[in-house]
């Protein structure tokens, strides 16, 4: 195998495909993240919904109970933060709860075990990675689309001119309205912003810390991988269960009336 | 050339331990002082320690973010210079 850098640089590189004109471009996927995203939403919907399809009041087996345990949670999360009305929050959080936590979940998995298969496939140099949380695109597109929604639920509950009329307004008062809205805007922005890169530096430090375990001789692995591994679980949990609390959090902060 | 490459990479090693030494540091004195209120507090009302560790996680998760957003660019930096491209970029179109 190649020297220690260039595996390194392997185990960092996307599968960039492009769909449409030059590489680079705006079509090009990092399909690797892509079908992951894919694959973990689906796994959870249908894991769920056969759970919930299949739910008994009397003699409920393990697995649902540790489903109701996720959804009381959440539940319990969203009843604590959220003081307004609205059907989509608790379905929201659960989805992003447990979809990031799939993502990251992917950490823990071998650094070669993908490339084993690769291997035994025929294509030793393909690429791919597979923690989508450790690509900047998946964990800004789930924090645009969280941006997107505290945007709608700002209108929704003040009305479009509300809402201009408190960018303008809050929290200094009427009068200094540029300030206001410079301050507004920063706090808008830097929302989607944080969320996005907390959840990326988490993943991305614990995968590369993973690959520079990889490149140790075998007894030094265990010793630090070990350990490593084991503190990742409760990053792994905690860094999905912060993007969800704030989600919720961001959206309380949306709704409510000053 | 070479005395620009090594300039460019001696400069990026340092300027990446900075970004990562001084994000733990935050990141250290953070967690200090909320482990510390948070054993004071639920000495204090020992009830509301589940309440309080919810709430502990959720700052824990929110102090770690600027530090890793650090790191995140600290390892970009290391393993994929940008300034370095630019440099080298510049130094083959000049040949």
């Amino acid at each position: 195998m190649a020297s220690a850098t260039e595996y390194i640089i392997h185990h960092l590189t996307f599968n960039n495909v492009t769909l449409n004109g030059k590489s680079g471009s705006f079509w090009s996927l990092h399909i690797d993240t892509f079908t992951m995203s894919l694959i973990l939403g689906f796994l959870f919907l249908f894991v769920f919904g056969f759970v919930a399809r299949r739910a008994k009041v009397e003699n409920p087996g393990k697995f649902q109970l540790f489903v109701e345990l996720i959804v009381d949670m959440v539940d319990g999360q969203v009843k604590d933060i959220f003081h307004g009305k609205s059907k989509l929050i608790a379905p929201l959080s659960l989805t992003i709860f447990c979809w990031v936590f799939l993502f990251n979940l992917m950490d823990l998995l071998p650094v070669d075990l993908i490339s084993f298969v690769n291997e035994a496939a025929g294509h030793p140099e393909a690429h791919w990675r597979m923690v989508p949380s450790a690509d900047v695109n998946a964990t800004f597109a789930m924090s645009l689309s969280v941006m997107i929604l505290i945007v709608c639920y700002s209108i929704g509950a003040k009305g479009f001119g509300g809402w201009l009329k408190e960018l303008f307004s809050a929290p200094f008062g009427p009068k200094l309205g540029p300030i206001n809205f410079i301050f507004q805007l920063i706090e808008l922005i830097a929302k989607p912003i944080s969320l996005a890169l907390r959840l990326f530096g988490n993943m991305y430090a614990g995968e590369l810390i993973f690959i520079l375990i990889a490149l140790l001789p075998w007894g030094a692995q265990w010793i630090l991988g070990g350990p490593w591994a084991i503190f990742h679980i409760l990053i792994i949990t905690l860094q999905a269960f912060v993007f969800m609390v704030l989600t919720i959090v961001y959206l309380s902060l949306a709704v409510e009336d000053h | 050339m070479e005395a620009i490459i090594s300039n460019i990479s001696g400069l990026t090693a340092i300027a990446a331990a900075i970004m990562i030494g001084l994000g733990a540091f935050g990141t250290a004195l953070g967690f200090g002082l909320l482990g510390g209120k948070f054993l004071e507090a639920s000495a204090r009302q020992p009830e509301l320690v589940s309440m309080l560790q919810t709430k502990l996680f959720i700052i824990a998760g929110l102090l770690d973010a600027i530090s890793m957003i650090g790191v995140g660019i600290a390892l970009l930096f290391v393993f994929n210079n940008p300034i370095l491209s630019t440099a080298l970029e510049l130094l083959k179109s000049a040949h």
